[in-house]
């Protein structure tokens, strides 16, 4: 079946041209001030530090940093709109407003999926799909819940806690700030927000949106800054403080507040077991695995880190891991088939680099893709660790990077030893076509989340939070509501 | 390529193998889970396709088309005319490439075969009582004698997908094997392609299974649907179906191609398609020797696109022919 006519393919089968996505959709300002009482105003200091855009290192603008004296003016507008104007608002009035900025961030989604990309590195595919959907079914859900609290099962008219200090992570920038903002303000407090120092762009823009949308000045006000803007967010006069990130900061943060009338919730690391049976169906879990862990770059406090493959396939299935990774797609974040983008910071590179290189001297076989890493910004290969043990600092530390642990195991029962046998628990995945074996191992796994041949998939209808070092409270849900909120039952 | 056997093919049966063999082989297969091979084809359906890799993936697609008229009320001028636009898709343009085949009935493959003699072009024809197969064993080979005699280089086939659906493996598999005894000898042999209708197989497991089975009688195409089921082809049953050509091939070093047909009517799901051939199969997959189209609306939306991308500007439906 041969043709005359036969054209070339372009260099190396189906090469997808650049499909780069336009980047004018989104108005990067030079400078941002700090969103206070409405407004955004000048720090009080001259402060100011420098954000960048990861994949290529080019400084993107310049940001406030809040001094504490900052943060307590900001607290204070928190306050007196929580007193005077959102805590005595009827819920069916405060959903109207939570409503509308669902609205205007389901309409503005592609101006902020494009500065997510740029500010934070990941994939326009993933912060167009996965992120930015997220957060306005976060903001839509929450509304919904506004004016149904006495119906939530914490007593019949229960109040909110007051003036909640929040302070989230750069790996979802503004997917954090939805899960925090949304129960938050649904429950009648009020909020300052303190976003991560690599990533503040979206959340500045969401301060545009929250303007746009007419909510009271001091609802919502929004710090910048870095750790000691965040400490001096915990210190000041709030109620309740909520916190995602590491867990270092994480018990530092409960180390302060004990002692206090402050309610907390702490959503830390993770080192998830995503555990694949023999009976699985292969080619899901492939996908699976890939998504548990290559998803964000790997940044992800739920990632899939630590794949434990029952023995009996374990050959047959690194070998087709082998292969998939290799069509993973790594570099511009900005070009719509792009799978894996940039790492987040300097910092964070050097740190996936040090435990990837501990990995190798502690004896586990490192093998990546061959895959042409870009000169400028911050990247990582996708990684896979095969013959790691329990023992080594790469089964057990949380890496936050693109890459996998694996490990084997022979028997259900080692396969949940071996999934808690972690000072995290956060997250978990099962590969089996056994229900009665799904629904086993969910109930022995210590962990807020298990996923069943699936992985990373997040509803705003689902509760989300850990176990041990991972943290407490929940995100999301029914449940979710029940930090912001005070509890008489 | 890979060095280990895949998982459930490591000892494949004999096309002669009992109903009860076939079942522990096939049921032993790796289970498919139908939402997770959805959300794969939905996140590769945003691959974003654009420039000269669009246009070697347009012209690859009329390449892998295999043209298709399949009506009672087919006649000979019908066919003649389909066959004319095989040849020669775009009369406007010599650079334009002509289609894999065209895919007839068996009593019209003479006329086809009377255009397209001395061309790249093959015929194929559906035989073996298509759509329904429902007849008798002898009638269903003397429809594939009939049809190879008369010029067919390709016979698709339907498989017994009651036997298949009541777990009279065997039966569906002696089907495909005396049809492909019935398809000739030799290298000029005509080649078997075995449609599965997976509208009515309904699961992902029984695509995959009766991909395997289908390759263990000797198919040199798995192929998806008649075009006369609701749903014909969809991308996650392609998936399936190029996964299980990619095992077979790692368990037994022999490579089948695969057929979409049914309901690709535009570029851009066709492109889809194309996309989701690199990422699962690979590139060795990629060529009208290894993927064809089931399609016939199909081609005059790709030469609407392909003139596009010439002309830069979208032509109406007047500049390409209606045959």
């Amino acid at each position: 079946m041969t043709d005359t006519t036969e054209p070339t393919a372009p260099s190396g089968g189906f090469a997808y041209a650049p499909a780069p996505q336009a980047t004018d959709v989104v108005d990067i300002r030079s400078s941002y001030g700090l969103f206070i009482d409405g407004e955004f105003v000048a720090p009080e200091g001259d402060g100011f530090r420098k954000t960048v855009n990861p994949a290529t290192e080019e400084v993107l603008a310049e940001v406030a940093d809040a001094s504490p004296a900052d943060v307590q003016r900001a607290v204070a507008a928190a306050r007196r709109a929580q007193t005077e104007v959102w805590g005595p608002m009827p819920g069916s009035e405060r959903a109207k407003y939570l409503y509308r900025i669902a609205r205007l961030i389901a309409e503005r989604s592609r101006e902020l999926a494009v500065l997510e990309t740029i500010d934070n590195g990941k994939p326009i595919r993933e912060s167009r799909d996965s992120d930015l959907p997220l957060v306005s079914a976060h903001f839509f859900y929450y509304a919904g819940w506004a004016d149904k609290l006495g119906y939530a099962g914490y007593g019949p008219d229960p109040k909110p806690l007051g003036v909640a200090g929040q302070i989230i992570p750069w790996n979802f920038p503004l997917l954090m700030a939805a899960w925090k903002l949304a129960p938050a303000l649904a429950t009648g407090n009020t909020v300052v927000l303190k976003p991560a120092e690599t990533t503040p762009l979206t959340a500045l823009h969401l301060a545009e949106i929250i303007q746009q949308a007419d909510l009271p000045p001091g609802v919502v006000n929004i710090v910048t800054g870095a750790g000691e803007t965040g400490q001096a967010l915990v210190d000041a006069d709030v109620d309740k403080v909520a916190f995602t990130g590491s867990t270092a900061v994480g018990k530092a943060i409960q180390r302060s507040v004990a002692g206090t009338a402050k309610s907390l919730t702490l959503e830390l690391g993770g080192k998830a077991a995503n555990i694949v049976f023999d009976d699985a169906p292969l080619d899901q879990a492939i996908e699976g695995i890939v998504n548990g862990i290559f998803f964000n770059q790997g940044h992800v406090c739920c990632a899939g880190s630590r794949l434990l493959v029952q023995e009996s396939i374990a050959e047959p299935l690194m070998e087709r891991l082998r292969t998939r990774l290799s069509t993973l797609r790594l570099g511009d974040p900005m070009d719509k088939n792009t799978d894996i983008g940039a790492i987040n910071s300097a910092e964070q590179l050097e740190r996936i680099t040090a435990l990837a290189s501990a990995g190798e001297e502690e004896g586990a076989t490192r093998w990546s893709p061959a895959c042409d890493l870009p000169d400028r910004g911050y990247w990582f290969p996708p990684t896979i660790f095969s013959d790691a043990s329990q023992s080594m600092r790469i089964a057990r530390e949380e890496i936050f990077g693109p890459v996998l642990t694996t490990m084997t195991f022979r028997t259900p029962d080692e396969a949940v030893a071996k999934a808690n046998n972690t000072p995290y628990g956060l997250s978990a995945g099962v590969w089996t076509d056994k229900g009665s074996r799904i629904l086993w191992m969910a109930q022995q796994l210590k962990a807020g989340v298990v996923w069943s041949n699936t992985f990373n998939r997040f509803d705003p209808t689902s509760p989300f939070g850990g176990y041990k070092e991972s943290g407490f409270g929940r995100e999301g849900g029914r449940q979710g509501l029940a930090p912001y909120l005070e509890v008489t039952i | 390529m890979t060095t280990l056997l895949p998982p459930g093919l490591e000892s494949v049966p004999e096309p002669t193998a009992t109903d009860a063999q076939l079942r522990r082989f096939l049921h032993g297969l790796p289970g498919v889970d139908q939402v997770g091979a959805e959300a794969r084809v939905a996140q590769l359906a945003t691959r974003s396709i654009k420039n000269e890799s669009k246009d070697w993936a347009l012209d690859l697609i009329i390449r892998m088309i295999d043209l298709t008229t399949l009506e009672g009320a087919d006649t000979p001028g019908k066919v003649t005319s389909l066959a004319r636009k095989g040849l020669r898709p775009d009369p406007d343009d010599p650079t334009c490439p002509p289609v894999a085949a065209i895919c007839v009935y068996p009593d019209m493959v003479a006329d086809v075969a009377r255009i397209t003699a001395g061309s790249s072009v093959k015929v194929a024809a559906v035989a073996t009582a298509f759509p329904a197969g429902r007849a008798a064993m002898d009638v269903k080979l003397a429809d594939t004698r009939q049809a190879v005699a008369d010029g067919a280089h390709e016979i698709d086939m339907v498989i017994d997908r009651g036997a298949f659906l009541s777990g009279r493996y065997g039966k569906v598999l002696e089907e495909i094997v005396a049809v492909r005894e019935a398809c000739g000898t030799g290298p000029d042999r005509a080649h078997l392609k075995v449609i599965l209708e997976t509208g009515e197989l309904a699961t992902l497991d029984n695509v995959r299974r009766a991909s395997v089975l289908a390759m263990i009688g000797g198919a040199d195409f798995v192929k998806t649907s008649t075009g006369k089921v609701a749903p014909a082809s969809t991308r996650p049953v392609t998936m399936v179906m190029l996964q299980a050509v990619v095992d077979f091939r790692a368990a037994t070093g022999t490579q089948v191609g695969v057929k979409s047909a049914g309901g690709i009517r535009s570029s851009k799901d066709a492109i889809r398609y194309l996309v989701l051939v690199n990422e699962t199969a690979g590139p060795d997959w990629l060529t009208p020797d290894w993927f064809r189209y089931g399609a016939s609306s199909l081609l005059n939306d790709v030469l609407l696109q392909r003139r596009r991308r010439t002309s830069g500007v979208y032509e109406g439906h007047d500049y390409v022919t209606l045959d």
